[in-house]
């Protein structure tokens, strides 16, 4: 149990480090968060917009809603992927990439640690633009299921940590185009993943990606839970996929993590100059 | 006596394609040669030892701190400390050996106070304790006490140096690793970060490994010298054993060498940047 408790109490210096981290940043914050905000509502006024454009009324709060919880939850699990996987670039750009990994503690540690942070964080902002972009729509949120949305929002996260995970290790074999790389995942997922847009509207090459992006069911189950009240119980279904996609991403994250450190271990790659 | 770090035969080389080697090898592209970084090295650092490894940019000195840092793994060879092997018990050489490098590796947003706290996190160390530790040993290193809360940005170099000193000393290492401490710090930094490995040598049970390029560094604080050539291990013995008469250890130096200590080499990035 000590050495458990030794892992948890590791696990917690990376979120409060991070935490601090983000504090000392806070003029970027602030900035970024502007940005995420100015992005849901440019994304949410797209609704009333289309009234406009195309002449004709068709119920454009539901509009609203749609484009508000896809912006809101892109925000959180673009965020999520974000920290995750640039856990190791981030220790790579401040230099500290080298007293991390020679630390007297489990890989896995770090990435719990950083995973635990990239939620908390990622949780915080969400509720921060939601909060702000309520504020300038009259969103009906009566119906909605918060219980079961947070319940998605919890189950979703694990399947796109695992992804990040993977993105994660990429600088390690990589020094600058694993970053590239990450960014490129990241992009890749927004268009699939129907944050703004049903998947069925992509060509079927394209919507095919979307199968085995997590980011699909999330949006799926979320719109189920937020837009028509879906209870616990029917959200069920929306959950087996994203656990599927679970139980394969995140061991095999870990397990692609490792094998890129040992690579990185082998071949100078851990310090960016060499 | 075990000694605290045995290395046999240990040999490192640099794939300098990465990656793209295995593709160019598929593609049948011709490859570079290979970096040999460290040759055939033999080295036995006896407990409570200071062992100065001296050497020029890229020659090898900084990947040798490195493999014993488990930060890198050897391609052959065997490096023991305190008889545990770095690449099978890692996590527990982990647990006594630190390490100072030339950079002092940092959140530089973040203030020694709340670097060091991290240190004692992942560490293990219990907070309260450890808080307390913190505050005594930066005092040591007359860090100032308002600086403690400041961002290490704030800070000149030497003193961010001295924190990381003291965040190696934080975490009680039975081992400590200097890979250039002193390096590019002004005179009196530099006099400072010298006196406290001093002091660790004469207060604390510590062995200490010592990589440089200063001479006086290297004559002032060593029990036991080597001198790191193109990877390899050109001689070993007390810096007043090296040098013959008449000569400064620089002067061994280049003797042995054949060419003086500040020689930048091609080979210096594959290396570490570091030598």
């Amino acid at each position: 149990m000590v050495p458990l408790r030794r892992e948890v109490s590791a696990s917690y210096a990376f979120v409060e480090r991070n935490f601090r981290a983000v504090r000392r940043y806070w003029g970027w914050e602030v900035v970024f968060l502007f940005h995420s905000i100015v992005s849901a509502l440019t994304v949410a006024y797209i609704a009333p917009g289309g009234v406009v454009v195309a002449g004709q009324q068709f119920d454009a709060d539901r509009l609203i809603l749609f484009l508000v919880v896809g912006t809101v939850v892109w925000a959180y699990l673009d965020s999520v992927f974000d920290s995750v996987a640039f856990m190791v670039s981030w220790e790579r750009w401040e230099g500290t990439i080298e007293s991390t990994f020679m630390a007297p503690i489990r890989r896995v540690t770090f990435i719990a640690g950083s995973s635990a942070f990239a939620v908390l964080y990622s949780f915080a902002r969400a509720v921060v633009i939601l909060v702000v972009v309520a504020l300038f729509f009259n969103l009906d949120l009566a119906a909605a299921n918060w219980v079961g949305a947070f319940a998605v929002l919890a189950i979703g996260s694990l399947g796109l940590l695992g992804i990040g995970i993977m993105a994660a290790a990429l600088p390690l074999l990589f020094l600058e185009r694993g970053s590239q790389m990450t960014v490129v995942v990241q992009a890749s997922l927004l268009l699939v993943s129907g944050v703004y847009y049903p998947v069925e509207v992509l060509p079927d090459w394209l919507e095919w990606f979307s199968v085995i992006s997590p980011a699909t069911y999330v949006l799926d189950a979320m719109r189920a839970a937020v837009l028509d009240g879906v209870t616990l119980v029917d959200l069920l279904p929306h959950f087996g996929p994203l656990m599927l996609i679970t139980v394969v991403t995140m061991p095999a994250g870990v397990w692609v993590f490792g094998w890129a450190e040992r690579y990185a271990l082998r071949h100078g790659r851990l310090k960016r100059s060499g | 006596m075990q000694p605290a770090v045995s290395i046999d035969h240990l040999v490192k080389h640099f794939d300098p394609a990465g990656v793209g080697g295995a593709w160019r090898r598929a593609l049948g592209r011709p490859l570079k040669d290979p970096i040999v970084a460290l040759d055939a090295i033999n080295l036995h650092v006896q407990r409570g030892e200071v062992y100065g490894i001296v050497g020029s940019n890229g020659s090898g000195k900084s990947t040798l701190a490195r493999v014993i840092a488990t930060l890198l793994l050897p391609d052959s060879g065997s490096v023991q400390v305190f008889g545990h092997d770095v690449q099978r018990e890692a996590r527990t050489v982990r647990r006594f050996m630190n390490r100072v490098s030339v950079e002092a590796s940092f959140f530089k947003k973040l203030s020694p106070l709340e670097n060091l706290t991290f240190t004692a996190r992942i560490y293990g160390l219990p907070h309260g304790e450890a808080h307390q530790q913190i505050f005594e040993i930066l005092k040591r290193l007359d860090i100032e006490a308002k600086a403690i809360r400041r961002p290490m940005d704030q800070m000149s170099r030497g003193q961010q140096q001295k924190v990381a000193v003291a965040r190696a000393l934080l975490t009680s290492p039975v081992l400590l690793i200097l890979d250039e401490p002193t390096t590019g710090l002004d005179p009196r930094s530099k006099r400072e970060v010298q006196d406290f490995v001093r002091e660790v040598r004469d207060t604390h049970d510590a062995t200490v490994i010592l990589m440089t390029h200063d001479m006086d560094e290297a004559e002032q604080l060593c029990d036991r010298l080597a001198v790191i050539e193109k990877g390899r291990i050109l001689i070993e013995d007390q810096p007043s054993a090296l040098r013959r008469e008449g000569e400064t250890l620089e002067d061994a130096f280049i003797r042995l060498t054949g060419h003086a200590v500040e020689v930048d080499e091609p080979d210096a990035a594959a290396d570490g940047g570091g030598g």
